[in-house]
């Protein structure tokens, strides 16, 4: 898909201004992030990342395994990232659904890693073609259990580069699994891409024992004050012990109230701790704006639209896009709530009401919701109306 | 584990067992019954690491769940206990992320044939460079001794009170059909050539299976009448007929059959490409069809008919 | 003829729609490349995902603005290409009054009442180049030539960039066939 299919012999960053379909950014941006190891199972409309990946991570040093399934699919992605490797898989609804299990595993293990989830109509197997937005509760609390994870939400193919490394980043500084949630309209959706030199790409390293292996004993889950633990990698010589079990710090199980609370806390917190450093949003004309709409993905683009037209027709409405989904920007919505000026949130969004409950438990400001099921954007006019009831 | 000084008119206490270092020795006392064969499983792969000849920092175990999933706790490797089922694929990832590692993968049946038999056979398929040991207790011990693939027919568990009525996996004509490159059964009671077989699944480029028979006198002896775990190893010693050459499809276990015999031996070891993603150049060719799967047909008749 | 760019508010909305196999989905693509990347554009492009667009109907989408293109759908497309006659009959009702209408009038039995519509016997003309696989650049030429959307040079850098070297320069001149032939129309 997307006729681009210039890249054979490509280096593993392709430097300059691309039309770019938004999954193909989606596998670049992974690629630019150092990308060693990609497993995954293809499912509509994600498969156009595994597709190009398929075709360029081996040609510049990377692994790509067609995985049986998407329970097969985190699975070998946490094991690669075990031994060291910045590791992705890509999927839909259905596959994100199998995933569930062992992004839990990933939390209690810690083992960074990037899971892309391109949204699409849903419950169940739901529109394979078209827009959805139903994921993003899913997304957060979708495994078992209580715990914190980083989600992130392009609104266009560039961002799907951007976020991607990002998300990489994020993973590796946090230990945690990333979230890149895109939707179909984003994912298929071919616009300018600029892809910036090596010097120009971020990376944080994971945090790695600051002792030689054997010099003395390593406590593989003791975190330090930001709450995150250096990591060992498998064939390092440190004898880790890696369970999905509640452990201590050596990583052995333990079995009880006290280490549980311990742990989980921690997991928890960790996120929470660094929440400010992962939150990202879009302000547009919030200085003076009495009506917000909070969006994301590719409602955030119709919204932009309906705010400007409100504009023009002199309304001061304005937009507060959640780059980051997880965890929400709390306090960006406290703020306009508590400014006094804003008067109402509109919240449009392709599913039957998600972002718009977080945006409720953080104002008691009125909050206008939009929502449908899926299949279709939302239109700038529908918004507009809205804002202009 | 003794060695030949060891052989002393008087009583000799050591400081330090040869295998400790293999040994999470912080971990114990493990959590295994009393008359548990997973105990004599993970001695022989033990040893087998360290007659392996490749360094400590080199061998990777990884796990799924139950007791046999918690082998993994016990030995002193980078080890990783992962979640139900998914052993294979996670290890896979380490296999296909560092060549260079040797990883054997520890599991119960349950875990590997039932919630993650679709990860093994397709990692067969793929002749993963992996080593499974698959310890087969016919039942989920852990749990308290419910019916899983391999329960044989008409064995009792808390789940088939009435005696089982599914035909139960014929693992290692399993293994062997979807393409693993070495096969074997053994039984608890066969430690050396249980650790001969782990050694050659190390050093076996490619899918390594081997299932191990294993008492759990708690979970399956208990309701099937079997008494105490030393009774179900008798069972074994008795019935047990070594036949590297069997026909595989012929060697299910029928508990209930006392005159029935348990097949056991090294029943497959054949060269294949073992998977290695590309790295930016085509695939290898197809595969050739496999003639020693042929081979082992005809032989296995011959063997068959003339043990019958 | 048509002088000025079919365009509503700023922006263009192009949507070309054929059959599976006709190559609209790179006519998008070189579009929309070609006013993103070539021309000091912004540009969208989408193509029909929906259980229509497998082996059937298949179509593209563009929007194309000066300023950054928010909304990526084409509601009521500035300029139609329909290459088949569902094409057409599903979206001429869609095409924006005054927006410019281009069809293969071999492929495509306009109502007897429609007006001001362009036809390139693009089929035809990719065959007398020696390749009937062409006929979608044929018809991108035409659409650049007629409505000026983008520049000729945009375009034909963004075929250079797409198209494997061994064939750019049986697409140029397929491309420069429809530009040169919508020259003569908007002359005549």
């Amino acid at each position: 898909m997307g006729a681009d299919t210039k890249v054979a012999g490509s280096p593993r960053l392709m430097v300059g201004e691309h039309f770019m379909l938004g999954d193909h950014a989606c596998a670049e941006g992974a690629l630019a992030a150092g990308l060693d190891f990609f497993a995954g199972y293809p499912i509509t409309p994600s498969t156009e990342i595994c597709e190009r990946l398929a075709h360029r991570l081996p040609q510049v040093g990377g692994r790509f395994v067609q995985m049986e399934d998407e329970l097969g699919s985190i699975a070998a992605i946490l094991g690669a990232s075990a031994a060291g490797a910045r590791s992705l898989t890509a999927t839909s609804g259905p596959g994100f659904s199998l995933m569930m299990e062992n992004i839990g595993l990933a939390v209690m293990m810690e083992i960074p890693c990037v899971i892309v989830d391109v949204m699409r109509g849903s419950p169940s197997t739901g529109l394979p073609t078209l827009v959805g937005q139903g994921d993003v509760f899913q997304a957060r609390w979708g495994s078992h259990g209580d715990y914190s994870i980083v989600a992130f939400s392009p609104s266009s193919p560039q961002e799907c580069f951007d976020l991607t490394i990002r998300a990489f980043n994020v993973a590796d500084q946090l230990r945690i699994p990333v979230f890149l949630l895109m939707d179909e309209t984003i994912g298929h959706m071919t616009e300018r891409v600029v892809i910036p030199p090596a010097d120009q790409i971020p990376r944080t390293p994971r945090k790695r024992p600051g002792h030689a292996p054997g010099e003395k004993l390593f406590l593989p889950f003791k975190a330090d004050g930001d709450l995150i633990p250096p990591m060992a990698h498998a064939g390092e010589g440190y004898n880790v012990h890696f369970t999905g079990l509640t452990h201590d710090e050596r990583g052995y199980p333990a079995l009880n109230a006290q280490a549980h609370e311990e742990l989980v806390m921690r997991l928890s917190r960790k996120v929470s701790a660094h929440a400010s450093e992962v939150t990202l949003v879009e302000e547009v004309y919030l200085e003076d704006a009495e009506v917000v709409v909070v969006t994301f993905g590719c409602t955030a683009r119709s919204a932009r639209r309906a705010v400007n037209l409100a504009r023009q027709r002199g309304i001061k409405a304005g937009l507060l896009r959640a780059i980051t989904l997880w965890p929400f920007p709390e306090e960006h919505v406290r703020r306009l709530s508590e400014s006094g000026r804003v008067k109402r949130f509109v919240v449009p969004e392709i599913n039957l009401g998600q972002v718009c409950r977080e945006v409720e438990r953080l104002t008691s400001l009125p909050v206008d919701r939009i929502n449908r099921a899926g299949g279709a954007m939302i239109s700038p006019q529908s918004i507009m109306e809205v804002i202009a009831a | 584990m003794t060695t030949a000084a060891s052989v002393t008119s008087h009583t000799r206490i050591v400081e330090a067992h040869p295998i400790d270092k293999v040994l999470r020795a912080d971990r114990f006392p493990h959590i295994l019954c009393p008359a548990c064969g997973i105990g004599s499983i993970i001695h022989c792969y033990v040893q087998a690491i360290t007659e392996s000849g490749i360094p400590l920092n080199q061998h990777v175990c990884v796990s799924g769940i139950g007791c046999s999933g918690r082998a993994a706790g016990y030995i002193n490797v980078d080890s990783y206990h992962t979640t139900h089922g998914r052993a294979v694929p996670f290890a896979l990832g380490i296999a296909v992320y560092r060549p260079d590692l040797r990883v054997t993968v520890i599991s119960g049946d349950g875990d590997l044939t039932s919630i993650g038999g679709n990860h093994l056979i397709h990692a067969a398929r793929r002749n993963v460079n992996l080593t499974i040991i698959c310890i087969n207790n016919f039942n989920y011990g852990m749990t308290g001794g419910q019916a899983g693939p391999t329960t044989p027919l008409s064995a009792k568990s808390s789940t088939t009170p009435f005696g089982s009525w599914e035909r139960p996996f014929n693992l290692p004509h399993l293994a062997h059909a979807v393409g693993a490159s070495f096969v074997a059964r053994w039984t608890v009671l066969h430690i050396r050539q249980l650790k001969e077989a782990v050694l050659r699944g190390m050093h076996k480029q490619g899918f390594a299976f081997i299932e191990v028979l294993s008492p759990c006198p708690t979970g399956f002896g208990r309701p099937n009448d079997i008494g105490e775990g030393l009774e179900e190893m008798r069972r074994y010693r008795r019935r047990c007929q070594v036949d590297d050459h069997a026909y595989l499809p012929d060697i299910d276990i029928d508990l209930t059959n006392d005159d029935s015999p348990i097949v056991v031996g090294n029943f497959v070891d054949v060269e294949r490409p073992p998977f290695h993603p590309a790295l930016g150049e085509p695939a290898a060719a197809t595969p050739k069809p496999d003639p020693d799967r042929a081979a082992a047909r005809t032989q296995s008749r011959e063997s068959s008919s003339n043990g019958q | 003829m048509a002088s000025k760019v079919p365009m509503t508010n700023g922006v263009t909305q192009v949507r070309i729609a054929g059959f599976g196999g006709q190559g609209v989905i790179l006519t998008g693509m070189l579009l929309g490349k070609a006013a993103s990347l070539y021309d000091g554009k912004e540009a969208v492009f989408t193509q029909s995902y929906g259980p229509e667009a497998r082996g059937g109907a298949s179509s593209a989408d563009v929007v194309i603005s000066s300023e950054p293109v928010d909304d990526p759908l084409v509601t009521n497309p500035d300029i139609l290409v329909a290459l088949f006659q569902e094409a057409y009959v599903r979206f001429r009702p869609l095409l924006r009054e005054g927006g410019m209408l281009i069809v293969d009038d071999e492929l495509v039995h306009a109502d007897a009442g429609e007006t001001g519509m362009h036809a390139i016997p693009a089929t035809r003309m990719a065959e007398a180049l020696g390749r009937r696989i062409v006929a979608n650049v044929v018809v991108f030429g035409y659409l650049v030539g007629m409505s000026g959307v983008i520049s000729r040079d945009a375009a034909i850098k963004a075929i250079e960039s797409t198209v494997k070297p061994k064939t750019y320069q049986l697409n140029l001149d397929a491309f420069s066939a429809g530009y040169e032939r919508a020259r003569g129309d908007r002359a005549s």
